[in-house]
């Protein structure tokens, strides 16, 4: 059976006369189908993500936290080079440095946020990494797909793909990429060997410690913080980090720019 | 005697004859004697010689320790020479991209895929192993600049 221009112009006009394409007539007679339709599928398998308790965590901490990231990551120290004749000028270690994981004042952590009369709160360290944001920004603008958002929520890099051109730093809105601007090597006094360090060119940032948690570990921050970083699966109803969002009230950096910052911060 | 042709242009007869010679005959030939030399240059020295073939040594305390069926590497010996960067190529994706921390190896037996962790713990050897045949195939592949070699070297005396 065929139809007409005539004919099919005839149906659609009547059938939107009536409404019967828009989305009540859907509604009255296959009800809940295009709701179902439309609604996001139910999350599914794991999602890691971390909360931080400001309320625990002091500066000692803070600091122990950094440090042990950056050693097992052999994060390059500027201010601590192998050859004590190589001595970064202040200005380039401003510009140049690389870090995975750091504290920073309130002001600077959640602009737009702060208030004239918290001074209690502007003075806690608040630890700052990378968010793993659910709708990452610099997944997006990577052309070589060197970073790239894992099934588990985790942020990743693949540092033999990156070439350097530092979209992802310019994509990413937390300040939470490193570009190295030399060889990381004589600045890493102490060599952890069972981990990678990096080359001259190539963005590096926090990747959830992805090489402990596939191993069934924490990250090392979360066991050095005495209990102040929590880190868990927020797919699952019972995990430590879905307890402690579901009873304190906890805040995102950012969260207006839309990308999903998966690191809570209880204040 | 054959006649003069003439035409617009000018007379013309038959050419003298006149002894052949090669103008400047001994900076042409030095100079070619010298380009010559040049050219061979690189090859001279080794004229004659035969470059050793490279030996990697297997020569390692953590594979000395291994016995029996263990000492065997992730794959078969032959394969590993023609293939291991395609083999490291995988476990990289599989790590890194897939993110599978453990690789069956030959024999059934389970392998962490890493470099660093896995390969170089029994060939720990890097000089002797690795850069034995690189140097002599003339490759450079760049695992090193972030790879840690993992070879206890003679600490150096550092310079104050």
């Amino acid at each position: 059976m065929s139809i007409d221009r005539r004919e099919f112009i005839r149906i659609a006009g009547l059938t939107t006369f009536f409404g019967l394409g828009g989305k009540a007539a859907f509604e009255l007679l296959t009800p809940g189908q295009l709701e179902a339709k439309m609604a996001q599928e139910a999350p599914k398998g794991t999602r890691w993500a971390m909360v931080v308790d400001m309320t625990k965590l002091d500066a000692d901490t803070a600091k122990k936290c950094v440090a042990a990231c950056h050693r097992i990551h052999n994060v390059p120290d500027l201010n601590n080079p192998v050859n004590p004749k190589e001595k970064v000028d202040p200005e380039d270690k401003v510009r140049w440095e690389i870090k995975w994981i750091w504290a920073d004042h309130f002001h600077n952590a959640f602009p737009g946020f702060e208030q004239p009369y918290q001074q209690k709160l502007d003075h806690l360290p608040f630890l700052l990494l990378c968010n793993h944001c659910e709708n990452p920004p610099c997944v997006r603008v990577c052309p070589t797909k060197a970073t790239f958002r894992r099934e588990d929520g985790i942020v990743m890099m693949d540092m033999h793909r990156c070439i350097g051109c530092r979209y992802c730093m310019a994509g990413c809105p937390f300040g939470a990429r490193s570009f190295n601007w030399q060889d990381p090597r004589p600045f890493v006094k102490e060599v952890f060997p069972d981990y990678p360090t990096r080359e001259k060119g190539v963005v590096e940032k926090c990747t959830f410690c992805v090489e402990r948690v596939e191993k069934g570990l924490m990250p090392a921050c979360v066991l050095e913080s005495k209990g102040a970083l929590l880190f868990g699966d927020l797919n699952s109803p019972k995990s430590n980090v879905r307890q402690v969002l579901q009873q304190s009230y906890s805040i995102r950096r950012k969260p207006h720019l839309g990308t999903n910052p998966q690191v809570y911060y209880i204040v | 005697m054959k006649k003069d042709v003439k035409n617009e242009f000018g007379v013309f007869g038959e050419r003298p004859r006149v002894e052949k010679k090669l103008f400047h005959a001994k900076y042409i030939f030095g100079g070619l004697a010298v380009f010559l030399v040049l050219l061979l240059l690189p090859v001279l020295p080794n004229l004659g010689k035969a470059v050793p073939p490279p030996q990697p040594s297997l020569d390692t305390a953590a594979i000395q320790k291994l016995k029996g069926k263990d000492k065997q590497c992730v794959a078969d010996t032959v394969w590993m020479r023609s293939y291991h960067m395609q083999l490291l190529g995988d476990w990289r994706e599989a790590v890194v991209r897939d993110g599978k921390r453990e690789v069956v190896g030959l024999g059934g037996k389970k392998f962490n895929p890493s470099l660093s962790n896995t390969c170089m713990e029994c060939h720990s050897n890097k000089s002797q192993f690795c850069d034995q045949c690189h140097n002599y195939v003339a490759v450079t592949p760049n695992c090193w600049g972030c790879h840690l070699e993992k070879e206890k070297k003679v600490t150096k005396a550092e310079a104050k």
